[in-house]
């Protein structure tokens, strides 16, 4: 028997129903995922004493740092208020999902500073800025803010094919990059993703060694060579300061 | 599980064929894509038919539920290797045949962009809708745009970005063209993810393709237009 000539009817009862009948889009592609969010789309974390002055609407994907910044460092405290990290995979939805936020908490709080880099959004994130009037760290995404603007750009110059980790996607690789990108489904479609890169450069905000194996192990999964550089929080560490400066306790 | 529900496409009659193909390339099934086409040869159909009505139609329903988020990348994938693996077949057969011109187009990524997966989607299906693609690949600086479109004259020039980092680029290719006063000689279409029509504005392009099926409706427009120009031309 000719395998090609007798099998299921996969689509008739696919196209028609749309949707339904294809296998179930990538999590990280379609509705919220809130285990890739440290504190997902939610209520602020407030600073632990009282309601703080300043709130920082953070990406999911920098909820971990921002907070563990927060409570770390000796500085006067501001609240976070998350917009989910999946949004990446759908970067025109983040300019409407970040101005929701702020119209939700802008009568609570002095002032607000968003922790979104540009994230493919084209610049449509800054017109929704400016028309609220609030401030974002510079930059076009989270890799050129942590490894600095300058030092990204010859990063990007010196190896054009480099695909960047840093310790959120390390730890959430499987369901951002493996399932995100299908390639637990149809592992065949690897070379169409990653065929012109080189090799993956783990960005790491912290020195763990965890994160390091798991992130030798993602590059080896992906097929590409291996490299590390530690580079802590950088600009972002610089905002954060600003934002802590902004605090009313700053004036204590 | 009963093969009650086993399906030989030889058996459909071709108006069931054509249909089916397009749910197969929805489903990205590839081997069946081959044999629907392979069937449809036998049937005598001409490689350009199969081409637009089966593939192309496909395709541009696949774009479709793309654009309205049903379908997300990976799928999308599947389904373009699919309608890849009939074109394979299909494109010997269609130069041997003398299918339609439509117009001629060079695209690629610009400098610094390796993501091609959305520029390669375009250019099939340019080449589905009947146009001569050249395909100058990923990485390009101004250069190889001006090389290219001096050795192949083409009437489109698209240029492809992922990243927010490489798409101003695209306004450095379009100031060049202006430098050298062949600007106007090209139709510029720009796309990529992060782009959208007031990026395509400012850096002088003629229009923003938001998606493959979108890009060719685009270039047929601009393509007419052309024609009525230069049968305005021609009257005048």
């Amino acid at each position: 028997m000719e395998a090609a000539l007798a099998r299921r009817p996969t689509a008739r009862t696919g196209r028609t129903g749309r949707s339904r009948s294809v296998s179930a889009p990538p999590v990280a592609a379609g509705p919220p995922d809130r285990a890739l969010d440290v504190a997902p789309d939610s209520a602020p974390v407030l600073s632990g004493r009282r309601r703080a002055g300043t709130l920082v609407i953070a990406c999911g994907a920098l909820a971990r740092e921002i907070v563990h910044f927060r409570d770390m460092n000796r500085v006067p405290a501001f609240d976070v208020a998350c917009v989910p990290a999946w949004l990446h995979n759908a970067p025109q939805l983040i300019p409407d999902r970040v101005r929701e936020k702020i119209r939700e908490h802008r009568a609570a709080y002095d002032r607000i500073l968003v922790a979104y880099a540009d994230c493919g959004t084209g610049g449509l994130l800054d017109t929704v800025l400016d028309e609220e009037g609030v401030e974002r760290i510079d930059g076009p995404h989270c890799y050129a803010f942590y490894t600095g603007r300058a030092a990204f750009d010859a990063l990007a110059e010196a190896e054009t094919g480099t695909f960047y980790l840093t310790d959120y996607m390390v730890r959430h690789f499987d369901r951002l990059i493996v399932q995100g990108l299908g390639l637990d489904r149809h592992p065949e479609l690897r070379d169409d993703y990653f065929r012109h890169y080189t090799r993956c450069l783990y960005i790491a905000q912290t020195r763990d060694a965890g994160l390091q194996i798991k992130a030798r192990a993602a590059a080896a999964r992906l097929g590409l060579g291996y490299a590390y550089r530690f580079v802590g929080y950088g600009e972002l560490e610089e905002f954060l300061h600003r934002a802590a400066a902004s605090a009313p306790d700053a004036e204590d | 599980m009963s093969d009650d529900d086993d399906l030989v496409l030889s058996e459909l009659n071709d108006e069931e064929l054509v249909e089916q193909m397009h749910d197969d390339l929805y489903d990205g099934l590839k081997e069946e894509i081959e044999e629907g086409v392979n069937i449809l040869l036998e049937r005598k159909w001409q490689p350009y038919n199969i081409l637009t009505e089966a593939l192309v139609e496909g395709m541009r329903i696949v774009g479709i539920d793309f654009r309205d988020g049903i379908l997300f990348v990976p799928e999308v994938l599947q389904s373009a290797n699919a309608m890849k693996a009939g074109m394979f077949i299909l494109r010997p057969l269609l130069a041997e045949t003398g299918a339609p011109r439509v117009g001629k187009m060079v695209i690629g990524t610009v400098k610094g962009d390796i993501h091609d997966i959305g520029k390669n989607l375009v250019s099939m299906m340019m080449e589905g809708a009947g146009f001569e693609v050249v395909d100058i690949g990923i990485d390009n600086p101004v250069e190889n745009y001006l090389n290219a479109i001096e050795e192949h004259e083409p009437d489109i020039l698209g240029m492809s970005a992922l990243l927010t980092t490489t798409m101003p680029y695209m306004k450095v290719v379009i100031e060049t063209l202006k430098e050298k006063g062949i600007r106007d000689d090209y139709t510029v279409l720009v796309g990529g993810a992060p782009l959208n029509e007031e990026f395509a504005q400012a850096v002088g392009a003629d229009a923003y393709c938001p998606d493959a099926a979108v890009a060719v409706e685009i270039a047929k427009d601009f393509m007419k237009r052309k024609h009525n120009l230069l049968g305005g031309a021609t009257i005048n």
